[in-house]
């Protein structure tokens, strides 16, 4: 849009005590004259009926196709601001400025300051501001693709399909059901908690059957995985050898667990005796005695002693252990003594642990239900199991006695763990354990992305990204992980974790149609774009990406895929020629907010400090640190930004050139314990900063006069303290050069 | 209240909490229409009145303020506070639905400016702060409120004080003769996400919850923890107001116990260990009392570094009783079952790990529905088209919860998806 059709409305609010606070009349006129915003109104209560239909009036009457608002947050009545897709910027006056002001004949003149840099800097940003257009990357294929058809692909499958999407399920092996249907019986789902029961395989492969809507590959991988949301082109491979290509819209990865290698246990005796056993062996030793007479594997004795071993290998630091707990083994072994119970009530079952974890409703039953019939729980490390005799030694120290013990048996089964098939680790190197091993790890995905073949893993091998407000929030647009692949986890846990990636999967069907973004900038429809001719081939942006979202061409310039990305600017703020821009955020709909900073000269003794703050956290806690009338510096303009992985070091360059005192950035938590919901970002921007160095060094200004941090929503003290402290500084170190 | 326009193709989301929330917009965000009701003045439920989330120790307003950008940029999404129901008849596809919204006296025109309570001068328990703290009669419930939106407290109805909001509010948006509003509407599916409460800890008679200053629960301590709280982030005991150093969490209080809950409620363990942390950040000692600790999963990695914690150890023992000393300390008794050695442990604070108890009694749903012994809803056929979501369902930590109502948004988008099959 050329500047001759731009018209910019700009609505100054007086409610909420502004007008009483601010010098209006001064304001309107600098936002008239020196913003030039083409429409200036002010009015009482602009959020009311009659103030909204203002804007609307403009909007529908006068042309007005840009919106500045001067007045509350714009985190405060954000739906009432909202006029379809006209770009609406907000001076934040209120929590921003009167609220963190004191009202005092002193402070007046810079609260208005403030406030009128607010106005210049909202008009400023809308005029850079533009309709997001339709995104050419739409793309309407509705079909999801589950990788894996044990428990999990299967619910997927079933679970989508009765939304009315088609499904394909891509397994490995030549049958559907995976290790479940190796299970004799299952923990109960449902109350009264007490038996075990069907394992539920049998039902669902025959749902699958039924169901036109879903297509089974059996023996077949993914060679290949190409493409976006809403068009990921796959190439599905037989064991046979043949290949076929298929679209589909989103994926569902259920790749399971494979169990934890029991040769690693030799003190436990496994691989030493074949009377020890893990869970899943003697599951396979009950389907075989028919889940009657349950006979050991050495001599076929008809079992009538068996201890289980809990955390065998797991929750241990030992080399080759897992340091995790798998969560379902103490009902698995539950379960299993109530085989031999059910069998025969009077053998012995004695279940060895140290903390038994049976959680909610369904788990704690089901604990009072196995000691109801006669199994024993002993608080126990176990220590060594031989073979003495005709029988097992199982030594351990009792906890409870707080000696040591030994308890000779039949039969030992060890609860092992589980192993996600996550793939290889895209994010490291091979250690030098998985060099030597026989089998690396398989690319489950075989991802052609810039950023590797496979979903990034978080620890442990577990794919999966945060994991507590957001669980399917993974780093790969459109592709969700479910069952113990993500988290160890039971069958029911499993069935429900597979419902949840399947919405996940239709949502970024539906969300690709419509080129929208997924969340946290849900229903964004901007998307980067970037001009080839500046670029320079550097590949920062195809590196920094936290989404894997771009990929490089056959030129080697950056393609970016807009359905993979999430919009948080990481590649904009990457590119050292700036050349990655969104229609409605850009480096220009920034930088033009800090040139048009008025810039008082260096004998004013008004310093100005710049602070480009987080949206999700920064800059809400401004908001409550507003709110909760806790004052900070009138020298401070805020820019709230998408993500600290999107500022360009331009702006930072810009402003200390063009006077600013000084550079504050405020991000999330960043490493491994990450606040920072574009995953990458706040890591990202200061590995930057921390290049800034050089710049100051070239302008002769002292290091202090940048800062970045690391703040949480929570710091509606902290923060404004921060703030304080950079005034602080600046007034010990002077002001900058660099004013005219 | 604008007219609410709902069809056999709208889901309806009842309750406000993550698990209600997270279920609401994930369908809104797959294109359906979605209302969901809240019985509060405001949104977030239980986790927004949690200082932080384990096992990150992240703060919940960060998810919370995602969520309610979500929610503000989605169309197809209605929030309705204050409102309970009151009646659900029909079937799977087509459930009529009656609906009760409580006057909150101010309408859409309030600005959260805050003018009403600065005239008014009643105060009231804050509800928010579990009644550690006291709150004006005229409110936002907290720093992060949604709507951001005041309320005024109905007994301050009829009084000076309410008349002296009403007339502070320069926009008209005091109303104090709004009355109790009746809506019914007709939608496809419904997901029931009406969450949890703690249980009475009054009930458990020997740790004397109720006689002993000192002896506080799971939830109070992490408003304790918030430095907007009713103790600015110190850990203070009641009695004296004093800082407390020496912390005792007695595990499994009202749970795991015939007695009480007989449910394990899954988050309890996991609590105390990240409020151990709270307390080592200053400078207290912790210790746990348990009788298992259920460091579920993957995050048993959290339960490992609190043990290598030297400010926190960890007595296996179910403590029998507490008593107080003449100081106001009290004194936990019971025996040591790792040897069988009985303690009296004096303590500055006692921190009861609660459980989780359905907000709903099992003789109060408004419907047919299957419930557990528990008092949980069980997924069965004959639920038709009413689905539980989170803490509904089961006890369930926030992750787990937020991921059974993604899968609860996938059951119900099944049967309006249907109607709309049949509809055309």
């Amino acid at each position: 849009m050329s500047e001759a059709e731009m018209k910019i409305g700009a609505y100054l609010c007086k409610g909420c005590g502004i007008g009483e606070r601010l010098d209006m009349s001064a304001i309107a006129m600098i936002t008239e004259r020196e913003a030039k915003a083409h429409i200036v109104k002010e009015h009482d209560f602009l959020c009311g009926e009659e103030g909204v239909s203002l804007i609307q009036n403009d909007i529908d009457n006068e042309g007005v196709n840009r919106v500045a608002i001067g007045g509350c947050s714009r985190r405060a009545k954000t739906e009432a601001f909202t006029f379809g897709d006209i770009p609406v910027t907000r001076a934040n006056w209120r929590e921003g400025v009167i609220w963190i002001r004191p009202d005092t004949d002193e402070a007046r003149e810079t609260t208005n300051d403030m406030a009128a840099d607010y106005i210049r800097m909202a008009v400023a940003e809308v005029k850079f501001m533009h309709k997001p257009e339709p995104n050419e990357e739409r793309a309407t294929n509705n079909r999801l693709l589950v990788v894996g058809g044990g428990i999990s692909g299967m619910t997927a499958a079933v679970e989508a399909s009765k939304a009315g999407y088609p499904v394909t399920i891509v397994e490995k092996t030549g049958a559907l059901g995976g290790i479940a249907a190796q299970l004799h019986k299952r923990v109960p789902e449902k109350s009264p908690f007490a038996e075990p029961v069907d394992t539920g395989v049998a039902e669902l492969i025959a749902a699958i059957d039924a169901d036109k809507n879903i297509e089974v590959c059996l023996n077949s991988t993914l060679a290949k995985t190409d493409g976006a949301p809403g068009r990921f082109e796959v190439t599905v491979a037989t064991e046979s050898g043949s290949t076929e290509e298929k679209t589909f819209g989103a994926i569902v990865q259920a790749s399971g667990f494979t169990p934890y290698d029991a040769n690693k246990l030799p003190e436990l005796g496994y691989g030493k005796s074949a009377d020890v056993i893990t869970q899943l062996e003697l599951e396979k030793l009950v389907n075989d005695g028919a889940g009657d007479i349950i006979k050991r594997p050495s001599d076929g004795k008809q079992v009538s002693s068996v201890a289980f071993v809990q955390c065998a290998g797991q929750r241990s630091d030992k080399e080759g252990h897992l340091p995790y707990c798998s969560g379902h083994c103490c009902t698995t072994s539950i379960k299993q003594a109530l085989y031999f119970k059910q069998s025969n009530p009077g053998i012995d079952t004695n279940i060895i642990y140290t903390d038994l974890r049976t959680p909610g409703a369904g788990g704690e039953d089901f604990y009072r239900s196995g000691q109801d019939k006669g199994v024993t729980f002993t608080k126990g490390n176990v220590s060594e199991v031989s073979s003495e005799g005709d029988s097992l030694a199982v030594k351990f120290k009792d906890l409870i006695l707080n000696e040591d013990a030994q308890e000779n048996v039949d039969l030992v089964v060890l609860a092992t763990g589980m192993v996600p098939n996550s793939g290889p680790n895209i994010d490291s190197e091979l250690t030098e354990e998985e060099k030597n091993a026989e089998e690396k790890p398989i690319s489950i995905l075989n991802l052609n992305y810039r950023q590797g073949s496979d979903m990034p893993q978080l620890k442990h091998g577990f794919n999966d990204s945060h994991f507590i407000c957001f669980p399917y929030e993974t780093r790969r647009t459109g592709i969700y992980t479910s069952g113990p692949v993500r988290r160890p986890m039971d069958i029911f846990q499993a069935k429900e974790d597979a419902t949840g990636a399947a919405l996940k999967g239709i949502q970024a069907i539906e969300n690709a149609a419509l080129g929208r973004a997924a969340h946290p900038r849900s229903g964004d429809l901007s998307f980067p774009s970037f001009q080839k001719s500046g670029c320079t081939q550097c590949k920062r942006c195809t590196v920094e990406c936290p989404f894997g979202a771009i990929d490089e061409d056959e030129q080697r310039y950056p393609q970016f895929n807009e359905a993979r990305c999430r919009r948080c600017g990481t590649c904009m703020g990457a590119c050292p020629v700036r050349v990655i821009s969104f229609k409605n955020y850009s480096v220009d709909s920034v930088g033009q907010q800090i040139k048009n900073v008025e810039m008082p000269d260096e004998f004013d003794e008004k310093p100005r400090i710049l602070l480009l703050a987080c949206e999700n956290d920064a800059y809400p806690a401004l908001d409550m640190a507003g709110m909760n009338r806790i004052e900070y510096s009138a020298f401070i303009r805020i820019i709230p930004v998408r993500c600290l992985g999107s500022v360009n070091l331009i702006w930072i360059t810009d402003a200390l050139n063009s006077g600013f005192d000084g550079v504050m950035l405020m991000g999330c938590k960043k490493g491994e314990n990450y606040q920072c919901h574009f995953v990458k970002g706040s890591e990202l921007a200061q590995i930057r900063t921390s290049k800034v160095d050089d710049t100051l060094q070239s302008l002769s200004l002292e290091p202090e006069r940048v800062e970045t941090h690391e703040v949480a929503i929570t710091d509606i003290e902290r923060i404004p303290q921060l703030i304080n402290d950079m005034a602080a500084t600046i007034e010990r170190i002077g002001m900058s050069p660099f004013k005219f | 209240m604008g007219d609410v326009i709902a069809t056999n193709q709208t889901i309806l989301v009842v309750g406000g909490g993550i698990s209600g929330i997270s279920a609401a917009i994930e369908a809104a965000e797959c294109g359906k229409q979605v209302i969901l009701l809240e019985k509060s003045p405001s949104l977030g439920g239980r986790v927004s009145q949690l200082h932080k989330y384990f096992p990150k120790l992240c703060f919940p307003s960060c998810g919370i303020e995602i969520n309610l950008r979500r929610i503000k940029a989605n169309k197809n999404l209605r929030v309705i506070t204050m409102a309970e129901v009151a009646k659900v008849t029909g079937d799977a596809g087509n459930y009529s639905v009656e609906v009760k919204i409580a006057p909150r006296f101010v309408n859409e025109k309030c600005t959260a400016c805050g003018d009403c309570s600065n005239a008014v001068e009643s105060e009231f328990d804050d509800e928010f702060n579990y009644g550690l703290k006291q709150r004006k009669g005229a409110y936002l419930v907290s720093n992060m409120a949604y709507p951001q939106r005041y309320v005024i407290d109905p007994r301050m109805i009829g009084s000076e004080d309410a008349n002296k909001a009403k007339d502070a509010c320069k926009v008209g948006a005091i109303d104090l003769q709004m009355q109790e509003e009746s809506l019914t509407i007709n939608v496809g599916a419904i997901i029931w996400a009406t969450g949890w409460k703690p249980y009475d800890a009054k009930k458990i008679q020997p740790y004397g919850y109720d006689r002993f200053a000192n002896v506080v629960t799971n939830v109070e301590f992490e408003r304790m923890a918030d430095a907007f709280g009713p103790t600015g982030g110190k850990i203070l005991r009641p009695s004296d107001g004093k800082e407390a150093k020496n912390i005792a969490f007695i595990q499994c209080a009202g749970s795991r116990d015939e007695n009480h809950l007989k449910h394990c409620s899954r988050i309890c363990c996991m609590a105390s260990l990240k409020q151990t942390t709270y307390v080592s950040e200053r400078e207290g000692k912790s210790t746990v009392y348990y009788i298992d600790i259920r460091a579920i999963d993957r995050i048993d990695d959290f339960y490992q570094k609190v043990q290598a914690d030297e400010n926190v150890s960890f007595i296996k023992s179910k403590v029998a009783n507490i008593i107080e000393d003449k100081d106001g300390n009290p004194i936990l008794k019971g025996v040591d079952t790792e040897g069988y050695n009985r303690y009296e442990n004096q303590h500055d604070l006692v921190v009861l790990a609660t459980g989780m108890e359905p907000s709903i009694p099992a003789d109060a749903f408004p419907m047919d529905i299957k419930i557990n012994e528990e008092g949980f809803i069980e997924a069965d056929e004959s639920n038709g088209a009413i689905f539980a979501a989170g803490c509904s369902s089961d006890a369930l930590d926030v992750n787990r919860a937020v991921q059974q109502a993604t899968g609860a948004a996938l059951r119900a988008i099944q049967v309006v998806n249907k109607v709309a099959g049949m509809e055309g």
